[in-house]
């Protein structure tokens, strides 16, 4: 493990099933935590899709995605952004979403990716 | 400045993969240092010694493999990323008991970690999506 310690950033965009965004991204938060350094999670665009409870992917063939987002708060990852327009185009409500999330318009979202050193999207 | 290199799209499928290996190209001409190239998702097929592109098209894994070699740099491809679809070196050949591989020298394959400890070294971590 290095001592040095880098903030990253991970942007979502994509819905949780359909393609392997979503997976790929929790991995690598994942991996992250290991590392322990310190990590931000943004949901924009479809990607809030993935916040949703309930979520039942069996009938396509995947693993449930939402058991795993729930995880995340035992890793400490507790910092989840979410795009507020992203949520209204969708006509989500913060509500909807069971977790403990933060809601960003565009200028916090731009403020939130100055802040990080490291930024990754997916 | 170091940079690390993050490619997430297959060769041929979307733009991702070149955009990447000009990027790194430019990169190295600009004399900046390359940590390492990671290779996530599908962007682990560029890895892959079985690509037979057209003659008038890029052949952007052997691209790969001699820009690697010239300027020794790392290129790590996921491994959980690539033996799901189909990209093996022999040791995982030999593992899962295929009787063939297919990853390209000096590509090599590793963990998600060598994503991480790129992202702690580099003072950037540029990503080529699909």
């Amino acid at each position: 493990m290095s001592d040095t310690k880098k903030s990253f950033l991970i942007i979502n965009r994509k819905a949780p099933y359909g393609c392997s965004a979503a997976r790929d991204a929790l991995d690598v938060a994942l991996t992250i935590s290991v590392f322990e350094q310190p990590l931000s999670l943004l949901f924009m665009d479809d990607a809030v899709l993935q916040l949703l409870p309930a979520q039942n992917p069996a009938g396509i063939g995947q693993k449930n995605l939402s058991a795993n987002l729930a995880m995340l708060e035992m890793y400490d990852i507790d910092q989840l952004h979410v795009c507020s327009e992203a949520l209204q185009q969708r006509g989500l409500r913060a509500e909807d979403i069971e977790l403990n999330i933060n809601l960003l318009d565009r200028s916090g979202i731009a403020t939130l990716i100055k802040q990080h050193d490291q930024v990754l999207s997916f | 400045m170091i940079f690390s290199i993050v490619v997430t799209g297959a060769p041929y499928s979307s733009q991702a993969a070149d955009s990447a290996l000009r990027y790194c190209k430019s990169l190295l001409k600009l004399e900046h240092q390359i940590h390492r190239i990671f290779f996530y998702a599908d962007g682990v097929h560029n890895a892959s010694e079985l690509a037979v592109p057209p003659q008038d098209e890029t052949n952007i894994p052997s691209e790969w493999a001699q820009l690697a070699e010239q300027h020794k740099l790392d290129m790590v491809v996921c491994i959980a990323a690539a033996v799901r679809r189909g990209v093996l070196d022999e040791n995982e050949a030999g593992r899962y008991e295929k009787n063939s591989h297919n990853l390209t020298p000096p590509f090599v394959l590793s963990g998600l970690g060598q994503l991480v400890e790129a992202g702690i070294v580099s003072d950037r971590v540029v990503t080529f999506g699909a």
